[in-house]
């Protein structure tokens, strides 16, 4: 038995994807979902073994709410027109299917992941998962927002209020004048999406906002110290402070 | 084109008129001095021919090659070159004529006069056709500037029509493809307002204004189809005054801007949305606001006021030169949109 959940904010879409699945008796639907804080809790709950994640729907998008979630199931993504995204399928997901989809290029996307679950390993899948999200983040629309979850609660930060990164064993902390925020991201995940020309790794550790940057002081041999508007010392490592100078045309 | 050949014939009778009157007062002139009749036509002719020779000469370098601002000095060497060929020419062509004795020796005494009258009337001519010339030439760059502005504002009409979302497209085909299947006689419904929509869309004129109530109808088909997508989460107000219907607005002005406070109100809220549109007059204003709730927490940042905004805001420019007939703003989680139409 295979048991999926049905993500998508549009009732029309959620149900075409319901009656396709009609013909699978071996599918278990178990429950429809309107957007991804819904989706979000559901996959928590239940532990699915197969998403169909809706791209563009309220608050937090498909690909955010995904980044949420720790173990990923395998997901069939379904989308109506969306270059970004589309690229990042094609180079990682399981299958996509385009906004509207025949029942016949429905049923080569079950078989797809059918073939796929029978040969890959869950941590070759949520490595797959990884590298698709790490390239849809970097499409114009979605780095301009980092989304965390604090307790049960998701939050939206802006990247305008970030302060800088600062590495946190298998996590990131994103830190803003609100707080600090974990994140179970890499630095070289935030590193690749962070728009380059305002975000700088510094540092092995940090990734730092650049207008956020008041002075550069020396600070022992080779490194240096960025002092932040907020106050806050970052250590600046020697290939940092020549990543640094070259952004900021010093 | 006609228009300047005719002006350019027109000219060319002026000239030859000022010719035959140049001439006419010449040989007056000669005969008061107490030369014969024929002596005096005689000289006024052929004087007056060799003078024309020489304005036709400056007119025609004019034509195709115009003097820079600085090299207007080059134009009164010129002139003073060919009134001295023009008088020179009289005085050693015309004693060929045997006129006499006193006539050869008033001729040589009149050179000087004649060259100066000469240069005067080259000078004047020069002047006559540098100004034509130069205001011609400066109609054309005008004429071509306006024809180069119409295209590229054409284009980005045009540009700004294809915005219709095909995220709006392929998504309503989706929702018809979902009815298709357990509630046909609702999808067939739905492809006929989406193919009026659709014609609406393509063959309204960009530059049209459309009376309000065309426009609203044509709003609601594109709001009834959002309503089949978004179920129950999608609510809309429309209240205009009766007196509004009559007023005109550009075509297809409205919808970018409901799309948008859709988009804004629906991705940035999970619970029922209510979109509002009311319109007024005011002033020889038809006023028209927009409002749709937003969530200002986790509002997605935006950087300037969209591209469905900005687009309007240009179209507007465009139709009316003017940038201030749209404005924004948000707070206690609504967000407003403004439009004024200026009617005229």
């Amino acid at each position: 038995m295979t048991r999926v959940l049905i993500i998508d904010d549009e009732p029309l879409a959620r149900m075409v994807v319901l009656e396709y699945l009609m013909a699978y008796p071996q599918i278990q639907v178990l429950q429809e979902c309107g957007d991804g804080f819904e989706g979000l809790k559901a996959i928590q709950q239940h532990q699915p073994d197969l998403i169909f994640l809706d791209v563009q729907m309220p608050k937090i998008n498909g690909f955010e709410m995904l980044e949420l979630v720790e173990t990923p199931p395998a997901v069939i993504f379904a989308t109506a027109f969306d270059e970004y995204a589309i690229k990042a399928f094609e180079a990682h997901a399981v299958d996509y299917l385009l906004k509207p989809f025949s029942k016949e290029r429905f049923s080569k996307a079950i078989e797809k992941y059918l073939q796929h679950t029978a040969t890959a390993t869950p941590a070759a899948t949520a490595k797959a998962t990884e590298n698709l999200l790490e390239e849809a983040a970097q499409s114009p629309a979605q780095n301009e927002r980092i989304v965390v979850k604090t307790g049960t609660k998701v939050k939206i930060i802006s990247v305008q209020d970030v302060e800088y990164l600062q590495a946190d064993d298998d996590y990131v902390s994103v830190i803003t004048a609100e707080g600090a925020f974990l994140k179970n991201k890499t630095m070289a995940f935030f590193e690749k999406t962070l728009d380059p020309r305002h975000f700088v790794r510094v540092h092995r550790s940090y990734i730092i906002a650049i207008q956020q940057i008041t002075r550069l002081d020396p600070y022992e041999k080779d490194s240096h110290l960025a002092i932040l508007k907020s106050g806050a010392k970052i250590p600046v490592s020697k290939t940092g402070y020549v990543k640094l100078k070259q952004v900021l045309g010093i | 084109m006609a228009s300047e050949q005719l002006s350019g014939k027109k000219l060319f009778g002026g000239f030859a008129i000022c010719g035959v009157v140049w001439a006419a007062l010449q040989a007056y002139l000669l005969h008061s001095f107490g030369f014969l009749w024929m002596v005096a036509l005689a000289d006024a002719v052929v004087s007056t021919l060799l003078l024309s020779l020489a304005c036709w000469l400056i007119n025609n370098n004019l034509r195709y090659y115009q003097p820079e601002r600085g090299s207007y000095v080059y134009l009164l060497v010129w002139c003073g070159a060919l009134a001295a060929g023009c008088a020179a020419s009289s005085r050693y062509l015309l004693p060929f004529f045997g006129f006499g004795v006193v006539y050869d020796n008033f001729l040589k005494q009149s050179f000087i006069i004649r060259m100066f009258t000469d240069f005067l009337a080259i000078g004047w001519m020069a002047m006559i056709s540098a100004l034509f010339y130069s205001q011609l030439d400066h109609k054309k760059t005008e004429q071509r500037k306006t024809e180069a502005e119409k295209l590229a504002r054409d284009a980005e009409l045009y540009n700004l029509r294809q915005q219709l979302q095909p995220h709006f497209l392929f998504n309503s085909l989706n929702s018809i493809n979902a009815l298709i299947g357990f509630r046909p006689e609702e999808a067939r419904k739905m492809v006929h307002q989406l193919s009026d929509f659709l014609r609406g869309t393509l063959k309204k004129d960009d530059q049209l204004l459309v009376p309000l109530s065309d426009e609203l109808a044509h709003l609601n088909l594109y709001l009834e189809i959002e309503k089949v997508r978004f179920g129950h989460r999608l609510q809309t107000e429309i209240s205009c005054h009766d007196k509004c219907g009559k007023a005109l607005i550009p075509s297809l002005l409205l919808q970018p801007l409901v799309e948008n406070a859709i988009k804004f109100g629906l991705y940035d809220t999970t619970g029922e949305v209510t979109i509002s549109i009311s319109g007024e007059l005011e002033d020889n204003y038809l006023i028209m606001t927009i409002q749709n709730p937003y969530d200002s927490q986790t509002s997605r940042p935006r950087k300037g006021t969209g591209f469905g905004l900005s687009g309007v805001q240009r179209r507007l420019y465009l139709i009316f030169a003017r940038n201030d007939l749209m404005e924004t703003h948000a707070n206690d989680n609504i967000f407003t949109t403004i439009i004024k139409i200026p009617q005229l």
